[in-house]
């Protein structure tokens, strides 16, 4: 499917809130794919790690809303410690993320746990997931 | 030797196996691991946002605590509990202008400038207490049991609070053979077992932990160790359906690094605390007729 990319597509406010955000210099990415490559979720997501850097480079914020994969992260760091330019690219999926979960959207409902996984749940578990996850 | 411990409150609650077993092998070793005596939850992930501070203040303060106490090291034995503070205490360390925020808004308490070493109780073992001294302590060798070596990670990544150089890993090799283990190195050794995801994506989480735990069989592991609660609930609690769902034949029995420090210092069940763990753990050690 042909994406329209032109000064009107691109939105700089989006793109200056994901580097600002993570930290990051997203236009360094250069697009080897070896996060991806690295990424335990890679197989299971529907955006790899390298079109997520690249949409967010063009800055295409409503395409980005669509992708369900930043949700997947499990915030390993495998693509950060491998990427050639240095890009921390679990601090990109955290900017992602935050860009939603600040509008006060839960992306996980701590009440839908019932009685019997919560018996079992290391505590760990639940405060990283409500961290990584909820507003 | 006394040293100021972190616990982290999955240790208090559903890892006792993990604590109880390196709080019993310390005194046997003559270390006095004095507990913080004030601690919070330290938040068990970093942060990732830059303009993100509030969140490093929890884990600020227990540093705090452990420099109140006189100490210039803190140790932990929770992966994410240790990932975690030595992430608080890099950005003390290094961000003048965070470091300067995070105090202000802390204005009840010492200013802190990451003045406490957080160590992971692996390190402390071998920089603070020595493999010889632990070789000599052992008194029930494991026999060459061989067990994959499970570092996952949170105490691998990111590089600046790897607790050894990433390519580069021996702890766990070096201290399962002061024991008298086999280690077994295998390809996923650092994979991620799918973290917090076991919550909100269980599938994609039993599939990376099938991964992990299928290519320890392939290397030949009897068992496999690891220092997390979270990868110990994902790997082990959960290995039924991960089993299944992977269509892996066998059982892969699972204990905290300290479970088995704690059985060849020759200390009771009340130290070892296998009872927690899973059925075929159990069974593995009785058959090699280990005492449990
Ligand atoms: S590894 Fe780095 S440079 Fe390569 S695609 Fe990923 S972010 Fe871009
Ligand atoms: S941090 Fe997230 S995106 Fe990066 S490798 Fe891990 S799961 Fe994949
Ligand atoms: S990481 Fe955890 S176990 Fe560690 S203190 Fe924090 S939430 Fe608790
Ligand atoms: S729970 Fe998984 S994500 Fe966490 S330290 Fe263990 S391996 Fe890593």
């Amino acid at each position: 499917m042909p994406i329209e990319i032109s000064e009107k597509t691109i939105k700089r406010d989006f793109i200056d809130k994901v580097i600002k955000l993570s930290g990051q210099d997203i236009n360094l990415c250069f697009q080897c794919g070896t996060c991806g490559g690295a990424c335990p979720m890679s197989d299971k997501v529907d955006t790899v790690p390298r079109r997520i850097m690249r949409m967010a480079q063009l800055g295409m914020e409503e395409a980005l809303e669509e992708v369900k994969s930043y949700w997947m992260c499990a915030s390993c760091h495998s693509c950060t410690v491998n990427c050639p330019r240095g890009l921390d690219i679990a601090k990109v999926m955290e900017a992602l993320r935050l860009l939603t979960l600040r509008k006060n959207v839960n992306m996980f409902e701590p009440s839908s746990l019932d009685a019997e996984t919560m018996r079992d749940l290391p505590q760990i578990a639940m405060v990283s997931c409500f961290r990584k996850l909820t507003s | 030797m006394k040293v100021s411990y972190y616990p982290g409150c999955t240790l208090k609650t559903k890892a006792k196996n993990l604590e109880d077993a390196a709080v019993a092998s310390m005194a046997a070793l003559g270390v006095d691991f004095e507990e913080l005596t004030r601690w919070n939850c330290c938040g068990a992930v970093h942060s990732l946002a830059d303009d993100d501070l509030i969140h490093q203040v929890a884990p600020v303060r227990d540093l705090v605590r452990a420099m109140e106490q006189g100490s210039d090291k803190v140790v932990t034995l929770c992966s994410m509990c240790y990932n975690t503070l030595a992430r608080a205490n890099l950005l003390m360390r290094q961000d003048e202008v965070k470091r300067k925020t995070i105090n202000d808004f802390m204005n009840e308490e010492k200013d802190y400038h990451g003045e406490v070493e957080v160590l992971h109780f692996l390190n402390f073992l071998r920089d603070q207490v020595g493999w010889d001294t632990v070789r000599n302590a052992v008194k029930v060798p494991l026999n060459g049991l061989k067990v994959a070596m499970y570092y996952g990670c949170t105490l691998m990544r990111p590089r600046n609070v790897a607790i050894e150089p990433i390519g580069d890993t021996r702890i766990m090799g070096e201290f399962l053979e002061a024991i008298g283990a086999a280690p077994v190195d295998f390809p996923e050794a650092t994979t991620c077992c799918g973290s917090y995801q076991i919550l909100a994506n269980p599938e994609a989480a039993h599939d990376v932990s099938g991964r992990i735990l299928e290519s320890a069989i392939r290397a030949g592991a009897e068992a496999m160790v690891l220092s997390c609660p979270l990868c110990e609930f994902n790997l082990s609690k959960k290995q039924p359906e991960v089993l299944k769902k992977n269509k892996i034949s066998r059982e892969v029995p699972v204990y905290y690094f300290t479970q088995l420090l704690a059985m060849a210092l020759g200390l009771g069940q009340e130290a070892c605390r296998f009872d927690l763990n899973s059925e075929c753990s159990v069974e593995l050690l009785k058959n090699k007729n280990f005492p449990v």
